[in-house]
């Protein structure tokens, strides 16, 4: 189960491989599905350049019901969205080429922190300020093996933290 | 409308672009494409800024359209409708160019047409070459898309393959900054390249002997950078055999794929477009494949090749002719294949 720290609830896993990366990643989906109610959520998807965020972030996708062959990376275009249900859509951006906040305003960020929308955001930790504390920080680190990773994650925030029990029960 | 004098606007992203086209029964002709580049705004952050972007589109947008008209040598009157994309793109900024298209037809009280970018890029090398045999398979390759296609005489063209992750033109920006070198990566990379021995490094091919079509390139990005943290600090000799090796495992991948599409649907024609298909190598080493195989390739000119608004005009300068019309209700899209028509 997670534990408590200052900044909210924690919870680590260990992936050996992509495919145990991608079911934890659909957990989460389900997990946000049943916490979220229709209400907005949001992910902050972190770690360096190849360490599988946007894999990650594809394997989410399916778990919230859309066809992951159609989503890929939002780099170029900053952001792609994707209805995900009547009335919910989720919203995968991409701040790598994103130099400030006035930037993220001006391509709709405020569109996406509203009820029915899901935002998955790679490279987030680049404007932590401009997302609300109310958010899920995954965190991909790469280990000693080459397709290792320690999933690191931090919830604060009502739904955050409702969400990563859910998803730390589902996946022990 | 058989034929015309047709705008076209094009802002998906980087560029706001607008030209215009005259069609006629069989034959299209760009009279005038003004392409405001942003490149050079965007270098000092390494990347595409959409602030900047959309900022930009929205100063530029008129202007942009006025130097089309003028260098053309028409006014707004002598237009037979407008063209301008519709997606996918950056929202905010398809918005600009589509809300100003929308506006300039309906005050002249001509037709207007949405129109996929994808379906922009495909009639770039129609532009150039007006004997391309349908079907004839696309293979489109930018910096946000990166799919082959069977292109046909009516209808939506057909989807054969496509990246499963990073397009190819955003492997060649982000590898560029790997190797610290400038916005735009593609460029930048191929410069560097030519002095480097594609044989130094061993890079994988993604998804080369997969019976598909589809693409891959987030595993040769992390190769890359392993190669990179393997070797820091890199010598100028070591850089450029790292840019060599990854353009010749990027584009090889590319030539195997089209080549065994164009033999499964056993088609004469290949058309590769978008900005990536302006890479010397690529066209080089696919110009080889053609002659070995026997299909003919065709690449647009370079400047038909990255974004434009020519190719948005002759796209909806056939969809026109087809008595296809988009009222003010036509919204922007992020993400819809090309083959649905998200505005009909």
């Amino acid at each position: 189960m997670p534990w408590i720290s200052r900044s909210g609830l924690l919870r680590n896993w260990p992936s050996k491989s992509p495919t145990e990366t991608s079911a934890l990643a659909r957990a989460l989906a389900i997990a946000l599905l049943q916490v979220g109610d229709g209400k907005g959520w949001v992910v902050s998807l972190n770690g360096p350049l190849g360490a599988g965020k946007t894999h990650f972030a594809k394997a989410l996708a399916e778990g919230l019901g859309i066809d992951p062959a159609r989503v890929s990376s939002p780099t170029f275009v900053i952001a792609n969205e994707y209805e995900a249900a009547r009335e919910f859509r989720l919203v995968h951006a991409d701040w790598y080429r994103v130099e400030s906040e006035d930037e993220l305003m001006a391509s709709g960020l405020h569109d996406w922190l509203a009820p029915g929308v899901g935002l998955v955001v790679e490279w987030g930790d680049r404007f932590p300020e401009a997302l609300p504390e109310d958010r899920l920080e995954v965190e991909l680190r790469p280990g000693e093996a080459i397709e290792d990773r320690q999933v690191c994650v931090t919830a604060a925030g009502p739904v955050s933290r409702a969400a990563l029990e859910r998803w730390s029960a589902a996946c022990p | 409308m058989t034929g015309g004098l047709v705008l076209g606007v094009e802002s998906s992203c980087d560029e706001m672009a607008a030209a215009v086209v005259r069609a006629s029964a069989g034959k299209t002709e760009v009279l005038a494409s003004v392409v405001e580049g942003q490149a050079q705004v965007h270098r000092p952050y390494g990347g595409v800024v959409p602030e900047l972007a959309s900022r930009d589109h929205l100063r530029s947008v008129s202007a942009v359209a006025d130097a089309a008209l003028r260098k053309a040598g028409i006014d707004v009157t002598d237009l037979a409708g407008v063209a301008v994309t519709a997606g996918p793109g950056l929202l905010g900024s398809l918005l600009v160019g589509l809300s100003f298209g929308k506006a300039l037809a309906y005050r002249h009280g001509l037709p207007c047409v949405g129109v996929h970018h994808l379906a922009g890029h495909l009639a770039a090398a129609e532009l150039c070459e007006p004997d391309l045999q349908v079907p004839y398979i696309g293979l489109v390759v930018s910096g946000g898309h990166t799919a082959l296609y069977r292109v046909v005489a009516e209808g939506p063209p057909e989807i054969l393959g496509e990246t499963r992750d990073d397009a190819v033109g955003e492997a060649f920006d982000k590898v560029a900054k790997l190797l610290g070198l400038e916005y735009p990566g593609g460029p930048a990379v191929a410069r560097v390249a030519e002095n480097g021995n594609a044989a130094a490094i061993a890079l994988p091919r993604p998804m080369l002997h997969d019976p598909n079509l589809d693409f891959s390139y987030s595993g040769l990005k992390t190769a890359v950078s392993l190669a990179v943290q393997e070797r820091e600090p890199l010598s100028e000799a070591e850089r450029s055999d790292l840019a060599a090796s990854f353009e010749a495992a990027a584009t090889d991948v590319l030539v195997a794929k089209a080549r065994r599409a164009v033999a499964e649907q056993g088609a004469s024609h290949l058309a590769v477009v978008g900005g990536v298909a302006a890479n010397q190598r690529l066209r080089a080493v696919m110009g080889r494949a053609g002659d070995e195989d026997g299909f003919r390739v065709v690449f647009p000119s370079p400047e038909l090749c990255t974004d434009n608004a020519a190719m948005i005009a002759a796209a909806g300068a056939r969809l026109l002719a087809q008595g296809e019309r988009h009222g003010l209700e036509l919204s922007a899209f992020s993400r819809v294949p090309l083959s649905q028509r998200p505005w009909s």
